[in-house]
């Protein structure tokens, strides 16, 4: 049974097949409006989550289907002590596709393992969060028309940020791609996401600390939050956590086909002026993320013969 | 028992002077009702030293667990005193059970019936990494 684990399971050309049903679903919304038509999606969320679940919801009411919902661990089984493997076996009596956040890693690899139907991983603790990325790819895409020849900035938290790891993994498997990674000294990239991904594939990439300096020369400005508690002492947080935050005036020195990503939640690394500016996808982001799972929805249940 | 002559059994050859020990453990020999000779750090014309464990009893061993601590060892299958089989060791793709993920965010630390499950991802570096949360083996 296909699932979705991790953004590596898809291919480029599944990634650029999702994209275009995604581009078709947004121009005719109506011709999908009955593809899941008595299909039933089963979000199994383990851990708080309020945009990622709405967003599988609203995908799969908006593909005619219904949704079965368990939010929290203490109100499912779990909280017995059911294993995440039985879980599965047990939902895939009742549903026909399975979206499912979990605070372990792995768990969705567990759940896809036991399961009669397709799982899509909505984020295994610090692991994976594949959806984000097609949001993500599909934003870019559809902001430059295409997802080759692009410098992308990455900004914030580059060490623990899953969705920065997802996505430098998956535009790196585009030509013409090169990255800027912008972080504090605290937060840089793992040294083994560069040795396995970018200096194995040959990826051209630089690291700063500035972000003014940086912004002139991007396509696309990823934004990420920096956490307080990321850092050892407060007097570093203090210091680094304004160089982070973009302002109408720091963008001032970037061109005017910028993007502006965030995965969100924000907190204060965009100020609340830049939504204005013509430059910020963020929410457009957030839209992107629905109809990719549309199309992601489509594929799997059309895969497993159930539509 | 002669360690010089096994009738029925197997010996690994070849293993990196060192080395023995550590597969004795993995492969759980104190376990066996039968004897096992581990012969330590002795002069060899290939390998300069090495180690050499003979077990006397015809058991199944885990060609995985031999290939991943040391994939230059041979195993020699013995059969009424003579040799009826060789085979050399390669690091393998996969490890059950051999390896315990370490990671306390991994569904392995809360599912204690999982299998412990590490793939091979980088074999220049033997790099072993968890199936599930793709933590790397700290070796």
């Amino acid at each position: 049974m296909r699932s979705v684990i991790d953004i590596t399971d898809l291919s480029v050309s599944e990634i650029d097949g999702l994209m275009d049903t995604a581009v078709d679903i947004i121009a005719h919304p109506d011709d999908y409006a009955e593809t899941c038509r008595r299909k039933k999606l089963a979000t199994l969320f383990f851990e708080p989550s309020t945009r990622t679940r709405l967003s599988f919801e609203a995908a799969m009411y908006e593909l005619g289907g219904n949704v079965l919902s368990v939010t929290g661990a203490a109100t499912s089984s779990a909280a017995k002590g059911e294993s995440v493997a039985d879980t599965a076996k047990t939902v895939s009596c009742y549903a026909d596709i399975i979206a499912m956040r979990h605070p372990k890693e792995g768990a969705a690899y567990v759940a896809a393992k036991n399961a009669a139907i397709p799982v899509i991983n909505a984020g295994d603790g610090g692991h994976s969060h594949p959806t984000q990325t097609l949001a993500d790819l599909l934003t870019i895409y559809r902001e430059r028309g295409s997802l080759e020849n692009v410098t992308v900035g990455l900004c914030g938290d580059l060490k623990f940020g899953r969705t920065v790891h997802s996505l430098i993994e998956a535009m790196s498997r585009y030509s013409g791609v090169r990255f800027v990674l912008i972080s504090p000294e605290e937060l840089k990239l793992p040294s083994y996401v560069k040795k396995d991904v970018l200096q194995r594939q040959g990826i051209p990439y630089e690291q700063t600390t500035d972000l003014e300096a940086a912004l002139p020369g991007l396509d696309i400005l990823y934004m990420t939050r920096v956490q307080r508690e990321r850092f050892f002492n407060e007097e570093d947080y203090l210091r680094l956590k304004d160089s982070y935050i973009l302002t109408p005036r720091k963008l001032q020195r970037a061109g005017k086909d910028l993007r502006i990503l965030h995965p969100l939640p924000r907190v204060n690394e965009i100020s609340v002026a830049v939504d204005e500016d013509p430059r910020a996808a963020y929410f457009k982001q957030v839209m992107n993320g629905k109809y990719m799972r549309m199309a992601l929805i489509l594929m799997l249940l059309k895969e497993a013969g159930r539509l | 028992m002669n360690i010089d002559s096994i009738q029925n059994g197997i010996v690994i050859d070849h293993i990196t002077a060192g080395k023995a020990m550590q597969l004795y453990n993995l492969l759980h020999l104190d376990t066996l009702d039968a004897s096992v000779a581990m012969i330590m750090n002795v002069v060899s014309r290939r390998m300069g030293r090495k180690d050499i464990i003979k077990i006397d009893a015809d058991i199944p061993v885990d060609l995985d667990v031999i290939g991943y601590v040391d994939p230059g060892a041979t195993v020699n299958f013995i059969r009424d005193g003579v040799l009826t089989e060789k085979k050399n060791i390669h690091l393998p793709e996969r490890l059950v059970n051999v390896l315990r993920c370490r990671n306390p965010r991994c569904i392995t630390s809360t599912e204690q019936e999982l299998s412990h499950i590490f793939v091979l991802t980088n074999r220049e570096e033997k790099v072993y990494r968890c199936v599930y949360c793709e933590t790397k083996n700290a070796n």
